[in-house]
């Protein structure tokens, strides 16, 4: 595999913390990524000294072989949908696609005025009194029609209602298939984005906790439900992620995977095992962090349904902290 | 979609069934990954993980500047796998089941010999 971008332990510092600790990574060409990871983690951080907007405190960056330091031959290739882009006062979508389409080699003008209509984006109105979710719709629509070969997208769906977060999914993959290029795409939203992403980059404080194929990480855990007893036989000498019970029945969440025999004879046992989705596992993975809510044992927190509704609950989680904290760092 | 399988075997079997169920004859044009994926928003890279699947197996197969095809014999290929997993996918999970309840083998093949009550008569 071809790789465009490549970080070579880069630390970024601010005044008092740590935004990202030595991280390493490669970016291969045309895959789509999930840059993942809880508000704070680096995200931002790194899509904006990827692109150039930011200065590492120490490290290397190259993308397409080069140092993208006010060095236009690699910018113009790169488009960076920002979370809260700022516009000048005056500016209207129209002037913010016009400049758009001056910029980007690839532009493709027929693509931004399909999507112009899908998202019903009124073009004459100041960017300033756009709703969040239309300003939104302005940064996916240039993400999506520079055609850049590298495109971030940062949080792009706030303020989007889920039809429109729909079309952003389906025109992302429609256009993709059509000129295959490389996306990064962060999102707190896993759930919607994980069948879409070829690859997981998860950061979690400054450092890159995951770098798989999205379909290696979602076989990466394995949930077992029934009588507690039981459970610990099983997950005895594995790496336990998660647990929680309720009177004598028991959850765990374990990193691995059973082989054939194993899995017969823990069905046999009466217990129930069950695939972990990839939001499941970053919540699993990177909730360390989070007050009061400990990622062990204690009393089954508020999903008292360990399977269906166990995967509902930190969904409604992750979104609500999301709409909640609007920037990041 | 969201069993416990991974998505390009999910892929794979959806595929399988339209071969299975005569909606994608043999010797026609399959679905082409970006077909697959844009259909079941998921990403190409999957999707071709799944069509190659079904080339190994020799389900599909390619013509080159045309597309995948479903090769001849692949439908007789399907069921005959289907029917030698038959027993794992369904028989043995009945069983299980009907011994949690207190039921045995002999009182489920009086159920299915009977129709199992419920199941309306053939047309």
């Amino acid at each position: 595999m071809n790789s465009v971008i490549q970080v070579r332990n880069l630390t970024k510092r601010y005044k008092d913390a740590l935004a990202l600790d030595g991280v390493s990574f490669d970016i291969e060409q045309d895959a789509i990524y999930g840059l993942l990871g809880r508000n704070g983690a680096g995200k931002t951080t790194a899509m904006s000294i990827l692109t150039a907007q930011n200065l590492p405190t120490s490290g290397e960056v190259r993308v397409f072989g080069e140092n993208p330091y006010e060095n236009a031959r690699v910018l113009s290739r790169m488009c960076f949908v920002r979370e809260s882009q700022k516009y000048p006062d005056d500016a209207t979508p129209r002037h913010a696609f016009a400049a758009a389409r001056l910029f980007f080699p690839r532009w493709d003008q027929g693509l931004a005025d399909e999507l112009i209509d899908d998202f019903q984006l009124p073009l004459k109105r100041t960017i300033k009194k756009l709703s969040r979710g239309q300003l939104s719709a302005v940064g996916v629509i240039i993400g999506l029609a520079s055609r850049a070969e590298v495109t971030f997208f940062d949080e792009p769906y706030l303020g989007l209602d889920a039809v429109a977060r729909q079309i952003f999914y389906d025109r992302l993959l429609a256009d993709y298939a059509e000129v295959p290029r490389t996306i990064l795409l962060s999102s707190h939203l896993i759930d919607e984005v994980s069948n879409l992403i070829e690859r997981v980059l998860l950061i979690d404080d400054g450092r890159i906790i995951m770098d798989e194929s999205a379909d290696d990480a979602r076989a990466l855990a394995t949930n077992v439900v029934g009588d507690a007893a039981a459970v610990e036989r099983v997950v005895n000498g594995r790496e336990v992620i998660h647990r929680e019970g309720l009177g004598r029945v028991a959850s765990v969440t374990f990193l691995g995977r059973l082989d054939g025999a194993e899995r017969a004879a823990v069905v046999a046992d009466g217990l129930e095992l069950a695939p972990v989705s990839l939001q499941q596992l970053i919540v699993r993975l990177t909730q360390h962090r989070s007050a009061g809510r400990p990622g062990a044992d204690g009393f089954g927190s508020n999903n008292s349904g360990p399977d269906s509704s166990g995967t509902k609950s930190p969904s409604t989680d992750t979104s609500d902290a999301d709409t909640q904290e609007g920037s990041l760092r | 979609m969201d069993e416990g399988k991974p998505l390009f075997v999910q892929i794979a079997e959806q595929v399988e069934a339209s071969i299975l169920d005569g909606s994608i004859d043999e010797e026609s044009q399959a679905p082409s990954t970006n077909e697959l994926a844009v259909f079941h928003r998921i990403n190409p890279a999957t999707a071709a993980k799944g069509v190659n699947m079904l080339v190994d197996k020799g389900v599909l197969y390619k013509r080159r500047g045309i597309g995948m095809f479903v090769a001849p014999g692949a439908r007789g290929l399907l069921l005959k796998e289907r029917r030698s997993d038959f027993a794992e996918r369904y028989v043995q999970p009945l069983l299980a089941e009907a011994r949690r309840i207190g039921l045995g083998p002999e009182d489920v093949a009086d159920l299915v010999r009977t129709g199992a009550g419920a199941e309306p008569a053939k047309p």
